[in-house]
């Protein structure tokens, strides 16, 4: 129906849809490879489904394979990590309407398919040298290990160079440089305008539709569940169906040897979005899960804070004007407003809170956890007032044995799947022979360690540190009392703490060096050092990136002073 | 920059190999084994460009393991042996000999034997070249072990022998091993490197056939050879040889010297002492003085009853003759600042006279010739 494109045998416009989903030309019964899904035009208007180049256009390959082209590939891969996201309890909208339409929509205007390819550009691949001619006379071969070196995924010189001097040493003129039809061209296509796809772009697009849809997952969140094994990442391929064969440079786009970092996905989210030319993203308000006052509860209960601390939050939120909708909405390509992280930036106004009321200077807090210990003894009525000291034993402890765990679960994570990987035929019965050793020795060596067999993936959940009120060991603090170390003046609570110190004077400049902000564990209050290291391991991101929101953060709060600082030092220097 | 925090393969992987050695150190083999199991798909990974790569690191860990592990037993050991041999052709020689070390260890001499005589026989294109030290090793290790069935058959036949029977066949047999052994053994001998035990048995052998002057060159080889490293044991089995043979005290004396200046604290410094003094030679005498003082600088020797006894009877004698007390000057100068507080101190000289009295006299007659008048030791 909306199939344009000519059929390749007879040329004629008259497609009809096989049972397997595939278009087939009923005046020459030629049955393409095109499936419904990637062709669907709803989205599209105007555009022409590009024409694949006959000289292409090849036989079922004697091993069973297909032909495929590397978004197809992505295209699995996000299908699959959408349907985890559902398991997981995100609304099914998600994946029929949203990311599909994203997605739809980055071919589009990445021209990889629903548009006229622009002319003179063909998907050839790179053609091997006919006779098995020297390797070091063969021109072909730096281009290859060039095209190795520009993808992201780390490889080893020696694979790569083997590889490289394996292909050359073929003498059929086929395309053995990847499984997949386009696997060389796509990586030497790096022109920027175009966005290339890469793995951890899939999780930037899951986070823009989770965004979109204002889901309760924040990016910190959905990276973590990543890592947990909960939405596939590492190793997706393995789920590509057989006639879809990997091999060579289809490894270097598909197989990923490193866990995807907080910031490069979310940067590329919003380039991704200014790329799409989206509009204004649904308004974040104060009822949804992604407002700092929302997180900021989340998080408190998570770090066993009182939960008094909340109102606290929400003077700081309102008084610089973080909670505003204009803020919070991401509006793609507006340069001039900062992107807002909105994990860290509640946890950042949580710690800027905490230094409010306890200043953290490693003096001051404990000084006020004595006093509120004193007060603890005549407190008969009410909960118990909160005492930093106890909170920091209880929390610390827990922290560290969790800490402790994952350090040694990152240790002991393992990479590989079954689905062997070959970069080439000529390699495919050393890694064979490789891999079966390695399940031998897994298998003897796993005997012997005595605990359980690889213990089954934790059951996915928000909360990674869980306090009970139950528990009368008194280790819970949600329901303690914040009037320990509060005051009354004229009515009013206030903190008994008059000081405050700034994280820094003076913000860096973020475009020139990439923070607002450096931070040095030493530079800091080991108080201040503990608090971050809490919110990091929560949010499983470097200590660095809260700090540089605290920064931010306090530089709005106290602006007017700041300022006034700046203009009275100035009159000084005159 | 944020690229460095990143968690990769390699960072992991690395992590997995800390967990493991401190595992080992602290003896846990459970835990080592559970790190270990995650470490091995290192293999599946490239790591050429590594000084030490995963395949060899796996192979010493999980030698470790296996060796230790109280759930191990030597079949799979020897199993896993056999993987680790396939896994790197350019160590296959080494593995085979450490496998071999673990089967001697665990009394497996003939599963030994069986897996030498295997490894004589690899070829592999250029690596058997490259590969030639090792392969003299396992030769030579081989005719050890051919020794040790030569040395079997000989006990063998001389209990036969006490009972008056002659047994043909226990001694063809005792024939073929010496002549097995001592081609390799000659063989690895002769480079230069440190082989005790392959020296001592070789000499065992020529020493039976009478082959003194083969056993004398061997040996002269092995102790003077500058490209050999220094081997104090090199010189003591001279020694021993050349008193077996009945030798001049001229050739034992000169065959000590160098063992004096290696180890000047060596049990055979007593009895080059002892021969020196009975020296006419003056300077002799001197050299014997020398030692003698040298071997009591060591803690050691503290306590030694015929040490002390050693160097009081030449003290005493050079005292009485009045002759070379510079002598006696010449070594007690390096020696006055703390020799008192090292053997004649008060706490010493009360324990040496409740512990052992004769002891304690050889050291007050010295001590009393050295230190002068005025001690407590009197």
């Amino acid at each position: 129906r909306d199939f344009n494109e000519r059929c390749a045998q007879c040329s004629e416009v008259n497609w009809g849809l096989t049972d397997g989903g595939r278009f087939y030309c009923r005046s020459c019964h030629n049955v393409t490879e095109r499936t419904r899904e990637v062709v669907n035009t709803d989205f599209i208007t105007n555009s022409r489904v590009q024409t694949i180049s006959k000289a292409l256009r090849k036989q079922e390959k004697n091993d069973g394979g297909c032909e495929w082209y590397i978004c197809e590939g992505f295209q699995l891969v996000l299908k699959k990590q959408v349907e985890a996201l559902e398991a997981l309890g995100v609304c099914p909208q998600l994946k029929d309407e949203i990311l599909c339409n994203f997605w739809r929509c980055y071919l589009q205007k990445s021209k990889q398919a629903y548009c006229k390819r622009p002319a003179g550009e063909t998907v050839k691949p790179l053609s091997v040298c006919e006779s098995s001619t020297d390797v070091d006379s063969d021109p072909e071969r730096p281009s290859l290990l060039h095209l190795l070196s520009l993808s992201e995924s780390e490889g080893d010189l020696q694979t790569d160079c083997s590889f490289a001097s394996s292909v050359s040493k073929v003498s059929e003129s086929t395309s053995v440089y990847s499984g997949s039809v386009d696997g060389s061209l796509y990586l030497m296509n790096n022109q920027k305008e175009k966005l290339r796809m890469t793995m951890p772009m899939t999780l930037s697009f899951c986070y823009m539709a989770l965004l979109w849809m204002r889901e309760p997952m924040t990016l910190s969140e959905l990276l973590r569940f990543v890592v947990e094994g909960h939405i596939p990442y590492l190793n997706v391929f393995q789920h590509f169906p057989e006639k879809m064969k990997l091999c060579g440079l289809d490894l270097k786009i598909f197989c990923v040897e490193s866990w995807p970092v907080y910031e490069e996905v979310f940067n590329k989210m919003h380039e991704l979005a200014a790329f799409l030319d989206l509009p204004r993203f649904p308004d974040i308000t104060e009822s949804c899960f992604l407002h700092p006052d929302m997180l900021c509860m989340k998080y408190l209960m998570e770090a066993n804070l009182p939960d008094e601390l909340h109102n606290w939050t929400c003077r700081v939120v309102k008084k610089i004007g973080i909670g505003e909708v204009d803020f919070l909405t991401l509006m793609p390509g507006n340069k001039s407003t900062r992107k807002v992280k909105y994990d860290v930036l509640a946890a950042a106004v949580i710690i800027v809170v905490l230094k409010l009321l306890f200043l953290l200077d490693d003096h001051y807090e404990w000084l006020l956890s004595e006093f509120a210990e004193e007060r603890n003894k005549n407190n008969t009525e009410g909960g118990p007032y909160f005492e930093f000291k106890k909170w920091y034993e209880v929390v610390k402890h827990s922290l560290d044995v969790e800490q402790k765990k994952l350090d040694e679960e990152r240790a002991k994570y393992l990479w590989r799947c079954e689905k062997p990987l070959f970069y080439s035929v000529k390699n495919k019965s050393k890694v064979l022979k490789r891999r079966q050793m390695v399940v031998n020795l897994q298998n003897q060596f796993g005997k012997l360690s005595g605990s359980m067999q690889r213990a089954e993936k934790p059951n996915p959940s928000s909360f990674q540190l869980s306090w009970s009120e139950e528990n009368t060991d008194g280790s819970c603090f949600h329901g303690h009392s914040l009037k320990g170390i509060l005051q009354e003046k004229c009515g009013l609570l206030t903190a008994m703490n008059p000081d405050y110190w700034l994280c820094t004077v003076k913000l860096c400049n973020e475009k020139l060096c990439g923070h607002l902000a450096h931070y040095k564990e030493v530079e800091f209050p080991q108080s201040y050092h503990f608090v971050l290291g809490l919110f990091s391991f929560l949010l499983r991101i470097q200590p660095s990136y809260i700090h540089d929101e605290v920064c931010m953060i306090e530089h709005k709060l106290f602006n007017k002073k700041l300022c006034k600082k700046l203009k009275y030092n100035r009159v000084l220097r005159k | 920059s944020s690229n460095e925090h990143k968690l990769n393969f390699k960072k992991s992987k690395e992590a997995c190999l800390n967990y493991i050695q401190d595992a080992l150190l602290q003896k846990q083999w459970k835990r080592a084994a559970e790190f270990l199991t995650c470490y091995v798909e290192s293999l599946e990974k490239d790591y050429s460009r590594e000084h030490i790569g995963p395949s060899e690191l796996i192979w010493r860990i999980g030698t470790e393991i296996l060796w230790h592990h109280s759930q191990s037993n030597m079949k799979e050991f020897n199993c896993f042996m056999e993987q680790m041999k396939t896994l790197g052709v350019k160590r296959y020689l080494k593995v085979c000999l450490e496998h071999v070390f673990h089967l001697l260890c665990n009394g497996q001499i003939d599963e030994a034997y069986q897996n030498l005589s295997l490894a004589e026989s690899w070829r592999f294109g250029e690596q058997t070249a490259i590969q030639d030290k090792e392969m003299k090793m396992i030769q030579a290790y081989r005719g050890l072990l051919d020794y040790c069935s030569w040395s079997k058959q000989k006990n063998i036949l001389l209990e036969h022998g006490e009972d008056g029977f002659s047994d043909l066949a226990v001694e063809q047999e005792m024939h073929g091993y010496f002549r097995k052994a001592a081609v390799n053994l000659k063989e690895i001998i002769k480079i230069p490197g440190v082989w005790d035990v392959f020296v001592r048995c070789y000499v065992d052998l020529l020493e039976f056939y009478g082959d003194h002057n083969e056993a004398r060159q061997v040996l002269n080889e092995y102790a003077y050879n500058s490209k050999f490293p220094a081997n104090p044991n090199a010189h003591v089995y001279l020694y021993q040889f050349l008193k077996r043979q009945g030798e001049s005290k001229k050739s034992l004396i000169s065959a000590l010297k160098i063992l004096h200046d290696i180890v000047p604290s060596h049990e055979l410094m007593i009895d080059f002492n002892t021969m020196l003094q009975k020296s006419k030679k003056r300077e002799k005498r001197r050299v014997g003085l020398e030692v003698i003082f040298a071997t009591l600088d060591y803690a050691g020797w503290k306590e030694n009853a015929k040490a002390w006894s050693c160097l009081s009877r030449q003290v005493k004698q050079i005292v009485i003759s009045e002759k070379h007390l510079d002598w006696i000057k010449q070594e007690w100068n390096s020696r006055k600042d703390w020799w008192p507080a090292f053997h004649f101190s008060r706490y010493l000289a009360k324990r040496n006279w409740q512990e052992n009295k004769s002891l304690s006299y050889e050291k007050a007659l010295v001590a009393g010739i050295l230190l002068g008048k005025g001690l407590f030791f009197f």
